[in-house]
């Protein structure tokens, strides 16, 4: 089994009442939120599963608006978010699913930006108060948010792997996990990378220009 | 010669390895933290103390604060219990404060407030409850208090790693039970008891209780946990007791975990946090189920928009 750190046993500091529902919850879509990474307008999530059915009680809803507008899972405000969501004109709706999913804690976050543009996230909430992002646009990932991650978009093409642990190399960048995904060959690619220390803003400037086919860089 | 990244395999080689330096449980925790190289002492510590202030307002605020839960089933019942304390109580005064407190953190819980969990969301009452009580009882200050939750962190890393701490993949034994194995061990270590005593009451706690299944009535974190915390809390106050007096647990604390694993996987599904049996499947259970889904529902009517 994984080594646990004193303060996964003692803790964590949460909202109650459950850290899968509630603490969870909060987790996943906090971390959508800086997946989504621009001021959010309209807010969608489609609870399955376990959070379908006693979501409300656990106030899994009040969580994930929670997240959604930037609260931590110990945060006392979580109770009140629909209120603080009106304040802050972010129109929220939620939609409780029967459909069957793959894991029984799943949500999908569906916000628009400013921008009128939609993202599409879903959230696993695994237990513990433990999380995993598993999609993004329809596209499979696995982020645990434990870590600071790197999404970048690219072109589907040689070398571009390299060139961007190469780059974290130089700037002494451990890079804890990596998993690299794509739409289809010479298509769409995205790379999650996970690294022990922060990439800084320098950092991403400099891989945002490497090369022509890195299309978007995310840091979560 | 046992190697720190060694020392909580199990039981028996952390006890060795405090025996080896010199230390308490608490103290192997504390070091074995410093070299997961994310903090250092000072921060760990402080770290620590955070969650105890979060605790002690969790205690309070259940006790003179009238809070609800969401589903409106629970809470004002730890501060009933904590008022008859000292009207003469069967279970004496400073266990049923003890209780009472337990009970006051859970309540917070379910009325979304804010609590430590110890493993567990649904056992955050235990550990707070037993070693903040006894802590007034014996005034103790905040830095033995802060000494406690690590010895209790040790133990309960020893279920996380060889048994589980989850309701879902263990019942209730691998939350309230953990929960109390913690909290007996913290008294046993603040009493000055040897490493190999505080797993002796924590193994104590487990034997009490193996086999306690999670059956919440409508999915919920209150009923029965709210109570369960109330009897972790003395079955805790008890173990310690009883090693204190020099009584020793006859099955060894690594077999108890691996029993109390055993029968965990044996306990079926329905009796497994899903709400599917036990107290949730009664007739009075399905009823509040019934209720607190139609609350939901007209809840979820207003709430959309």
């Amino acid at each position: 089994m994984e080594s646990f750190s004193v303060f996964e046993i003692v803790g964590p500091r949460m909202t109650g009442p459950s850290s899968s529902h509630t603490a969870g919850a909060a987790k996943i879509a906090l971390l959508a939120r800086r997946i989504i990474n621009r001021p959010i307008r309209e807010v969608r999530f489609t609870l399955y599963g376990s959070f379908a059915e006693t979501g409300r009680g656990h106030g899994t809803d009040k969580a994930l608006v929670a997240g959604i507008l930037g609260f931590a899972q110990d945060d006392p405000r979580i109770p009140n978010a629909y209120d603080y969501a009106k304040e802050q004109g972010v129109l929220v709706n939620v939609i409780m699913s029967d459909e069957p999913t793959r894991h029984p804690n799943t949500v999908k976050i569906e916000a628009c930006g400013d921008d009128d543009s939609w993202t599409e996230v879903m959230g696993e909430s695994i237990g513990g108060g433990n999380i995993l992002i598993t999609e993004i646009d329809g596209l499979a990932v696995e982020l645990t948010g434990d870590y600071p991650t790197m999404i970048i978009r690219h072109h589907d093409q040689p070398g571009v792997i390299a060139e961007v642990s190469h780059v974290l190399a130089q700037m002494r960048v451990n890079i804890a996990f990596m998993r690299v995904f794509r739409h289809g060959r010479g298509e769409d690619a995205y790379m999650c990378i996970e690294t022990d220390t922060e990439v800084t803003e320098g950092m991403q400037t400099i891989i945002l220009q490497l090369c022509r086919s890195i299309r978007q860089l995310i840091v979560v | 010669m046992i190697a720190l990244t060694d020392a909580f395999v199990n039981g028996e080689t952390l006890c060795r390895f405090c025996a080896q330096e010199g230390i308490l449980l608490s103290e192997a925790m504390i070091r074995r933290e410093i070299a997961m190289g994310e903090m250092t002492r000072d921060e760990i510590w402080e770290e620590m103390r955070k969650n105890l202030l979060v605790m002690r307002e969790a205690i309070r605020r259940g006790l003179e604060e009238h809070v609800e839960s969401v589903s409106h089933l629970s809470g004002g019942e730890a501060m009933q219990l904590f008022r008859y304390a000292k009207y003469n109580p069967f279970s004496g005064p400073n266990t049923c404060r003890a209780c009472a407190s337990a009970m006051a953190v859970v309540e917070v819980n379910a009325a979304m407030g804010q609590i430590v969990a110890a493993p567990t969301a649904g056992a955050s009452g235990i550990l707070p409850g037993v070693l903040l009580e006894c802590g007034i009882d014996r005034n103790w200050n905040d830095e033995q208090l802060i000494q406690g939750l690590f010895c209790a962190g040790a133990v309960g890393l020893l279920f996380a790693q060889n048994a589980t701490i989850s309701g879902a993949e263990g019942g209730c034994q691998a939350e309230t039970g953990v929960g109390s194995a913690m909290a007996a061990a913290a008294l046993v270590e603040l009493s000055g008891g040897t490493p190999e005593q505080s797993l002796d009451a924590s193994a104590m706690t487990i034997k009490n209780i193996m086999g306690l299944v999670c059956d919440p009535v409508a999915g919920l974190v209150e009923c029965p946990c709210i109570k369960r915390n109330a009897l972790g809390a003395a079955n805790a106050l008890l173990c310690a007791d009883m090693t204190l007096c020099g009584i020793t647990s006859l099955i060894p604390f690594d077999e108890v975990v691996a029993a109390m694993l055993a029968v965990g996987r044996d306990i079926r599904r329905e009796y497994r946090e899903t709400a599917m049996g036990g107290l949730a499947t009664t007739p009075t259970g399905k009823a509040v189920a019934e209720k607190v889904h139609r609350f939901q529902e007209y809840q979820r009517t207003n709430h959309s928009r």
